[in-house]
């Protein structure tokens, strides 16, 4: 099976009257993903989407069964909104919302410490584009028609490079497992490693993608992990060789404050750990088919 | 966002972190006058420009009579400093901040940061104070203290005695450091900041623990709940086209190169430059227009690029998702049409609705070059600007 979300898994929108979450809502059920409610405090008894509006995460869970969440609330509000989700039994939440304070995540992933491992909820996100198992479910805003069903797992900060990755694998008629938004954020609730873990336990996954980027720690802890840990193929591409030091680049978790923060010295420590890298961003299809060529022969 | 130094630290001020009396000044004459309202016989003029590196670059002088300090005053106010966190273009000096000098004894590092591997916040500290903290890591790793704070209880006094300890200080002083870890600890996080620096902290003659520099960075996701923080802002220290831009919803960084990008999504826009690169040339700007490319948008985006005059080219890539790409063409044209244009433009759409996107390019009349991957993208972008340059058409390369 697919990792954190599947065919028929039950889906809940928190925010889903605002109108970036109703047209996305919409595009998931056209999807077919299993969206079973939504949650927007003071509006519990509407109807969105044809499914029904409660006032609490908790309320929702306990008349639908929802095991997955999907934040759309603004960012003043949206920290509150995954603590809640945590606190109401939520498996696996993707926070779409950008702009979140990073004091705020600090709380909130201190907060999910609170639960014991098998029982804490998975974040991903903020400031991420979502998680799609194509054919099966999705949790996010991506347009769901650029991933083929397939067995290679990505895992990307930015949303439209991750398109770009999946568009490329489409023209070789390469499908995907999973794709997972980890997001642009400093503080983010997963990390490329705890997401490479997943990757590494599903069957379904036979090669893995990390398209990282500039600035923090994440690619070179991933860097480690894979050495150390992962059987699988993993092919990673790392945006950002031309961005100028000590500037930040879009994304808030894009800027290069420290040694091992720049694409070239991501690169380099990618490439050491065995990590097939791809040279430039219009190759990432490129280098997985090769890897994938090789794992058959 | 940034704040200047004496904004800093009136804020720490107000959380029980001292430093030496001081006050601001506009023109020569003001500092002087501040100069003998402070009192004293030496006095600090510090020039206020969002930057480190300030004493190096001749921004802060000692002085020791009125006219010292007009005249200091006078080769600063007007001028750009350039220092090595500024770049080439320096920054202005329009206020100068007058401080009393002090005995220091000794001279700290400190600083408060977060830190993306714990996902906490750390403080930093270090014996060697006054050394930019880039250096003390290369030539002292030996004498960094660290201390992370947990979120759900705050910093406790004994990680501060322990930094106060492991510096070596004077046990007489362990209670004011507390006081003063503790203070800036409790600004950076009611004020939502994402790095304090002092450096130095010092400890004067007569045993005081005075904050000689401050620096604060804010989060600017955390801004809409610190409207007095907003205030601070001096748009007189930002790149004006990068204010323009940030004014208008638009992430934008100015570059050195000559090939303008526009593009939606923070790492597409940095995959594109480094695609730019591959093929040979330089990118302009980084410019994320974010996931709604709408023609306003567009238009907005383009004025932005064209306002820089090293611009050559335009390679605009848009990866449209739920912004299906017919419409983000038709906002194309409307963009081409409203906004002069006098460099090439290549335009690369890419995800939903792409051929009826290509077909109204193809339809408008307009000289735009069509590209369909992202090499082919750069490599068009790059070969019509040299083309250009080889025929002497291109109306700016020749200016």
């Amino acid at each position: 099976m697919s990792i954190f979300i599947d065919r028929g898994t039950p889906v809940i929108v928190q925010g889903i009257t605002g109108k970036m979450a109703r047209f996305h809502t919409a595009d998931m059920i056209a999807y077919g993903t299993n969206v079973v409610g939504g949650v927007v405090p003071g509006k519990g008894g509407q109807t969105v989407e044809g499914v029904p509006v409660f006032d609490t995460v908790e309320d929702a869970v306990a008349a639908t069964g929802a095991e997955a969440s999907l934040v759309f609330v603004p960012p003043p509000f949206a920290a509150d909104s995954i603590m809640e989700a945590a606190d109401a039994g939520i498996k696996y939440c993707v926070c779409i919302t950008d702009g979140i304070p990073a004091q705020d995540m600090i709380r909130v992933k201190r907060y999910m410490y609170r639960y014991p491992k098998d029982r804490r909820m998975v974040l991903t996100g903020p400031n991420c584009a979502g998680t799609i198992s194509p054919g099966k479910a999705l949790l996010g805003i991506m347009p769901g028609h650029i991933y083929l069903p397939g067995h290679v797992g990505i895992i990307g900060r930015s949303g439209t490079l991750g398109y770009e990755a999946a568009a490329q694998l489409k023209e070789h008629g390469i499908g995907i497992s999973t794709s997972v938004g980890i997001g642009g954020d400093p503080i983010n609730g997963s990390s490329f490693k705890d997401i490479l873990e997943h990757f590494e336990a599903d069957d379904e996954t036979h090669v893995i993608c990390m398209i990282g980027e500039i600035g923090g720690p994440q690619e070179a802890e991933a860097a480690a992990y894979i050495r150390d840990h992962v059987t699988k193929p993993v092919v990673a591409y790392v945006a950002g060789l031309t961005a100028p030091k000590g500037r930040t680049m879009g994304h808030a978790g894009a800027i290069i404050s420290a040694f091992g923060e720049s694409a070239s010295e991501k690169v380099e420590i990618l490439t050491a750990a065995g990590v097939t890298v791809a040279p430039h961003p219009a190759e990432i299809g490129d280098t997985i088919a090769k890897v994938m060529q090789k794992e058959a022969a | 966002m940034d704040i200047h130094e004496y904004q800093a630290k009136e804020i720490l001020a107000n959380f029980g972190v001292h430093s030496p009396p001081g006050a601001l000044a506009y023109s020569p004459e003001q500092a002087a006058y501040r100069a003998r309202e402070l009192g004293g016989e030496r006095w600090v003029v510090k020039a206020q420009v969002h930057a480190g590196g300030r004493g190096k670059a001749g921004g802060v002088k000692v002085c020791d009579s009125d006219a010292e300090i007009q005249a200091t005053c006078e080769s600063l106010f007007g001028r750009k400093l350039v220092t090595h966190q500024t770049g080439p273009e320096g920054k202005g000096i329009y206020r100068v901040y007058v401080e009393a000098a002090v005995p220091i004894e000794r001279e700290i590092y400190l600083g408060f940061v977060l830190d993306r591997t714990s996902q906490r916040v750390m403080i930093v500290a270090s014996a060697e104070g006054g050394m930019e903290i880039e250096e003390i890591s290369a030539n002292r790793p030996d004498s960094i203290v660290r201390a992370t704070v947990e979120p759900a209880v705050g910093l406790q006094d004994f990680q501060c005695r322990q930094i106060a300890f492991k510096l070596g200080m004077d046990p007489a002083l362990t209670a004011p450091m507390v006081r003063t870890l503790q203070g800036c600890y409790r600004a950076f996080r009611e004020h939502d900041a994402t790095m304090v620096e002092i450096n130095p902290l010092v400890v004067t003659g007569d045993n005081r623990i005075l904050a000689l520099d401050a620096k604060m960075t804010f989060d600017d996701n955390a801004l809409f709940r610190h409207p007095q923080i907003s205030e601070l802002r001096d748009k007189s220290q930002e790149d004006p086209r990068e204010s323009r831009a940030a004014d208008r919803g638009l992430s934008y960084v100015g570059l050195e190169g000559n090939i303008g990008c526009i593009v939606n999504g923070a790492g597409l826009a940095m995959a594109t430059m480094d695609t730019i690169k591959l093929a040979g040339g330089e990118p302009a700007n980084f410019l994320d227009i974010g996931g709604g490319a709408t023609p306003e948008r567009v238009a907005k985006a383009f004025r932005l690029v064209m306002s820089d005059d090293n611009v050559q080219a335009v390679l605009v890539n848009i990866f449209a998702g739920i912004n299906r790409c017919d419409w983000v063409a038709e906002g194309v044209v409307q963009a081409l049409k409203e906004v002069k244009v006098d460099v090439p433009v290549v335009v690369r759409l890419a995800g939903t609705n792409v051929e009826e996107g290509q077909k109204i390019l193809a339809k408008s009349g307009l000289p735009i070059i069509r590209a369909t991957t992202l090499i082919e993208a750069a490599q068009r972008a790059v070969g019509a600007w040299q083309n250009d340059l080889s025929q002497g058409s291109n109306m700016r390369a020749v200016q």
